[in-house]
């Protein structure tokens, strides 16, 4: 099957960015005291039971971390002046495992909407829809998403820089304080932590901690970009680089809170009322535009020319749609507030720029789409670059809906209903997931240096079941949003509201259903699809389908 | 270091980059794509010049439709009362049940009006039939608590019971246990004399033993024979029917802590034509008097 | 175009700072002007920052994401103001830190809540959802009932929300456990000062259990006030002026803004006509005029 080729991959960066004993490991292990102390005295102090959980999550997390250091340091992990490519198999291996968990999660959650009495404990609050549908969001968003864009940007752009990642350890410590930003989040939802700001659930102490990283993460990425051997930035690293650079100006100014104090897990967000709302919609539409538009993009820019050793279509396209598309999206927020007590205005500049935005982001999809041109038989014969391509029209799809759902007279039907769970949907899972798992699918063999896959054809039944099943899902939620905002809005004929509300409620319940077994069918795929990586790892060919001659190892130079 | 070449399959020349072996091909912006944009770029300017759009320093463009989304809401359910209005406005005159059963075209519409609002207010409480649950009266049956005539049903349905609106029925079961008004065995006494009058199972010496205690604590409300009085909220106790439940455990809970259920008052959240068609619905539910 | 941009291709720094400049525009132009436009909150009587009982309750809402299902934001359409009541003001929440708005309504909007149902049927419904609503999806409450608010954080609670802009007074924050124990007992010798501190709260015990406060008492106390501190039946009148639609002829205010953004565009216009590189030569020329001898100048032009 196809491998890319290794030509044109010279060797990367050689000369003193061997880490150990390092710059890095001396602020890293003063960071690590410093915190631990800061967590002691939490710990100490709090009278908030959650907070003296969460220190000591934090303080456990801090003295391993503090013992990796020193097993690194003092003859442990194998030194490599090549690329750093240990941290990309850990991110490989974190996001397998929390999109598996996010996805698991998002099946509970609709089964309970269909079956409320599932999980159903009177006297227990952690396993109710309100604190599980945040750890799902999250689980999926932030945990898989953030794990495969972490992974992939290390990747990406080590080898469109010819250069090894800087900052020694620091990506080690991206990984693993993302990880713990995670694990955090996590119990907290459960617990009951939260600031119920949609996906910015997690509190202060989180957020702060989440801004180090984040920071670090920076650092990481640009410092690699500065110290590139290539002349030009490719352009998937303006896409990873816009990414990083506007989710940091977002986290900050949407999380600006005031804790109750240093030992409590509660805070205050800083704006109330209609501002608050709108600094919150300019975050939440973001994530989305940021976290999983550009950066998912910038995916697409390597991995679809890479896997298809095809030229990217338009260079001059990426200019315009790049810069077109981070200068509108941002506008677009006020369009989740349509009607609301947010000022007219507001609202009319948030539905314009979603209309604008319309051709900034199909630009992406062109580019990915014409890239094909001279290789579109690659569709029928590697599922992995089928899987990319659809990811692609499902980009395309929900881009198309997005600014229509955005026209106000659409969104007085769609907003509050499951359309919007529907379109949510139709992108996280067609676009969002399978770019990544089109990623994941091409990095393990290349960074476990193996042939191929193990199976080809678990590649071609992961397609299709979750193909079905992201389809199942978004028609059951279009039409339940549809059905549930005409009913909202149902007059019978002598000038009455035609339903109550509980009867939306009741004609929901078919859908429900439907779309839980639509979850189901991708939670599946994403099953299958881990079996395969694991055996691809190890290193195991499928018997049924033995090793061809184009298999030939092929694995990019390290 | 940048090799412009000709990419073979399309015949397109490439920007002479390569990064990983990733070239870039060159090819011009499609018109198409270009030509939208550019519409979707015309048509919000022309939305801002129409509609409320840029914020200034002092206010914000407020565009040539003068849009107001609150004004015209309020134009809307102006309209729909007008239209409405017809009809609604005889029903403000409405004096009686039978006055809107002998004209069918009020009827229904009274008994549009009536569920429209039944369903998203009332059904919470009181089931979507009107079937009622333990502790909020089933409408369907004839027992009535504070009466179910037209007009007893209004007032009811426009002050509340216990909401706190000096118009609304006050009147409730004392904690009688609770308050330490009657003894822990007089109360046992008490719950075997409430099952017999409903002809229940009792104990015949806890019934003689309570008679006494019923005629100087409870009759004021429940009467003599226990048949309970609609003036003073008062259950019939002598019927198969139970608001909160006829089982010898549930009597006793309302004898020891006593009962004080509360309707809310409608009367801000509805206007008296809506209360009047809400009143005609609940009396055709089964039990209007 | 193509070869301006290499520049930034080629630094990354540039690059990072161009893109940070390009994505701060829009939330300042749209966010920024919701601090200081006088339009932006209305004008009514009654709002007041919740008693500390409500804001218990409001953090109980926070944490367990009430918010996921339900929304408290009547729209002004036809059909949410008939359902559920007057539209919902930006007045309403200026003291909600954070909003809970909503974005999903599985169940129904909570936005107008508050005395539409009896505190006996709130408790009820958090305990069993569907003993009332057999038809509800909602996930049961009944362990509220069973947890007390922790009387030793209310004041902190206070005093952060004071931080952040909501008016609560030294005397509030003094007396906030008196506060949380005075709205939950009728017959308390605080009563009257709890209401003059926080006019028209409702006094009640709402989950029924005098002996204690639970978060069953704070939850409802908050579910009861929602959508209730404007009175509509007077203030309507007011209201309707939000929509200022009386501006016919132009106003100044809307001159000057229109001004404004046309001044705006001019100076772009004006930026890009001065930095097209097809202008610079004559700007360069521009430039060294003063500096020529003007024989010179004479020369070239005879020349």
């Amino acid at each position: 099957m196809t491998n890319i080729p290794s030509e044109g991959t010279p060797s990367p960066a050689t000369g003193p960015s061997a880490s150990t004993g390092g710059f890095d490991s001396t602020l890293i292990a003063a960071f690590l005291a410093i915190g631990s102390i800061f967590w002691i005295f939490v710990a100490a102090r709090t009278t908030d039971p959650l907070m003296q959980a969460h220190s000591f999550v934090f303080l456990t997390a801090f003295i391993l971390g503090g013992f990796a250091l020193g097993w690194h340091l003092y003859g442990g992990g194998a030194k490599s002046d090549g690329y750093e490519m240990g941290v990309v198999k850990a991110g490989v291996f974190a996001s397998m495992f929390w999109g598996i968990a996010g996805f698991l999660v998002g099946l509970i959650i609709a089964l309970q909407l269909a079956y409320p009495n599932l999980l159903y404990f009177e006297n227990l609050p952690w396993l109710n829809f309100g604190r599980l549908r945040p750890l799902h969001t999250s689980a999926v968003i932030f945990a898989f998403g953030g794990n495969v864009l972490m992974a992939t940007s290390f990747y990406v752009v080590q080898r469109t820089c010819r250069a090894r990642l800087y900052g020694g350890l620091a990506p080690w410590f991206v990984f693993w304080g993302y990880q713990l930003f995670i694990v955090v989040a996590a119990t907290g939802y459960l617990m009951g932590v939260t600031q119920s700001r949609e996906y910015a659930e997690p509190e202060w102490y989180a957020d702060l901690w989440l801004t180090i990283v984040w920071v670090m993460y920076l650092v990481t990425f640009l410092g690699t970009v500065l110290k590139r051997k290539e002349q030009h930035i490719y352009v998937a690293n303006w896409f990873y680089l816009s990414f990083i650079v506007t989710i940091a100006m977002l986290h900050i100014v949407n999380n600006m809170a005031a804790p109750v104090s240093l030992t409590s897990s509660k805070s205050y967000s800083l704006f109330g009322g209609v501002q608050d709302a709108l600094t919150q919609w300019w975050y939440g539409h973001n994530a989305v535009g940021f976290f999983l538009t550009t950066g998912f993009l910038a995916i697409m820019y390597y991995f679809i020319p890479k896997r298809i050793n095809r030229p990217v279509y338009s260079y001059r396209l990426s200019i315009v749609h790049f810069w077109s598309l981070i200068f509108i999206y941002i506008w677009a927020g006020p369009h989740h507030l349509h009607y609301t007590a947010l000022p007219e205005w507001a609202q009319t500049l948030g539905m314009t720029f979603s209309v604008m935005l319309w051709m900034p982001s199909w630009g992406g999809m062109i580019n990915g789409l014409m890239t094909l041109s001279g290789a579109w038989d690659k569709l029928r014969t590697d599922p992995v670059v089928r899987m990319m391509v659809v990811s692609v029209a499902f980009y395309g799809m929900s881009t198309f809906e997005g600014p229509l759902m955005s026209v106000r007279a659409v969104n007085s039907l769609s907003h509050y209903t499951d359309w919007t769970i529907g379109h949510v949907h139709s992108g996280a899972l067609g676009w969002v997931g399978y770019i990544s798992f089109g990623a994941l699918y091409c990095l393990v063999p290349w960074l476990w240096k193996r042939a191929r896959l193990f199976s080809n054809n678990l590649v071609e039944w992961h397609f299709w079941i979750s193909t079905l099943g992201i389809l199942v899902y978004v028609v059951s939620m279009d039409v339940a949003g549809v059905v549930q905002g005409l009913m909202w809005r149902a007059y019978d004929s002598l000038g009455f509201l035609q339903f109550s509300f509980i009867e939306t409620v009741q004609e929901l319940h078919v859908y429900y259903v439907i779309r839980a077994i639509g979850g189901a069918m991708f939670f599946t795929g994403s099953l299958i699809m881990a079996y395969n990586l694991w055996r691809t790892a190890r290193g195991d060919i499928a018997v049924r389908e033995p090793l061809a001659a184009g298999d030939a190892v092929a694995v990019p130079a390290e | 270091m940048t090799q412009k070449e000709i990419d073979e399959p399309t015949g397109v020349e490439t920007t002479g980059h390569s990064w990983d072996g990733i070239k870039e091909l060159n090819n011009p912006l499609p018109r198409w794509w270009l030509t939208v944009f550019y519409v979707s770029v015309l048509f919000s300017i022309g939305y801002w010049v129409a509609m409320p759009a840029w914020p200034g320093i002092t206010g914000y463009t407020k565009g040539l439709r003068n849009h107001s989304e609150r004004e015209n809401v309020a134009a809307a359910v102006a309209e729909l009362e007008t239209a409405r209005n017809q009809t609604m406005s005889r029903l403000l005159t409405v004096t009686s049940v039978e006055q809107v059963e002998n004209d069918p075209e009020l009827l229904q519409y009274t008994m549009a009006a009536g569920g429209s609002i039944f369903g998203d207010n009332c059904a919470t409480c009181h089931g979507a039939g009107g079937q009622g649950f333990p502790g909020y009266p089933n409408l369907n049956d004839d027992s009535w608590l504070w009466g179910g005539s037209f007009d007893q049903i209004k007032q009811t349905i426009r002050y509340g019971i216990r909401s706190g609106h000096p118009e609304a029925h006050v009147n409730l079961m004392q904690a009688f246990g609770r308050d330490g008004i009657l003894s822990a065995d007089a109360i046992s006494d008490m719950v075997e004399y409430v099952a017999s009058l409903s002809g229940g199972e009792a104990d015949p010496a806890a019934v003689e033993r309570a008679a006494p205690v019923f005629a100087q604590q409870c009759v004021t409300c429940h009467g003599a024979d226990g048949t309970g009085s609609q003036e003073l909220g008062a259950p019939n106790l002598t019927d198969s029917i139970w608001l909160y439940g006829g089982d010898k455990q549930t009597i006793h809970e309302t004898l020891m802590n006593g009962r004080g259920g509360v309707m809310p008052a409608w009367t801000d959240r509805m206007s008296d034509a809506q209360i009047t068609a809400l009143a005609v619905y609940v009396h055709s539910l089964g039990g209007g008097e | 175009m193509l070869n301006r941009h290499e520049i930034l291709e080629k630094h990354g720094l540039l690059l990072t700072v161009m893109i940070l400049l390009v994505v701060a525009v829009g939330g300042i132009v749209e966010i920024a002007p919701l601090f200081w436009l006088e339009s932006t909150i209305e004008k009514v009587k009654g709002v007041r920052p919740y008693t500390p009982l409500e804001l218990a309750g409001r953090n109980i809402y926070v944490r367990e994401g009430c918010y996921t299902c339900h929304s408290q934001q009547v729209r002004p359409l036809r059909d949410e103001v008939e359902r559920y009541g007057h539209y919902s003001l930006a007045a309403e929440s200026m003291y909600d830190h954070p909003f809970q708005w909503g974005s999903k309504r599985t169940g129904p909007d909570l936005a107008r809540v508050g005395g539409k149902y009896s505190d006996a049927w709130h408790r009820q419904h958090m305990i069993d959802p569907r003993s009332l609503v057999p038809e509800s999806i909602m996930p049961p409450y009944a362990f509220l009932a069973n947890h007390e608010v922790r009387e030793g954080d209310i004041a902190g609670w206070l005093k952060t929300n004071r931080t952040v802009g909501v008016p609560y007074s030294d005397d509030m924050i003094e007396n906030a456990v008196v506060d949380l124990k005075a709205q939950v007992d009728p017959f308390s010798e605080n009563y009257d000062a709890f209401l003059a501190r926080y006019p028209n709260a409702v006094v009640r015990d709402f989950d029924g259990d005098p002996r204690r406060i639970t978060e069953m008492d704070a939850l409802i106390a908050y579910l009861q006030v929602l959508g209730t501190m404007v009175d509509f039946s007077t203030s309507m009148s007011q209201s309707k002026t939000i929509g200022d639609r009386s501006c016919m002829r132009p106003c100044r205010a809307s001159l000057r803004t229109w001004g404004l953004v046309l001044f705006i565009i001019a100076f772009v216009l004006v930026l890009i006509y001065a930095l097209n590189p097809r202008n610079k030569e004559n700007f360069d020329h521009a430039k060294r005029i003063p500096l020529e001898d003007e024989d010179q100048y004479n020369d070239s032009e005879r020349n």
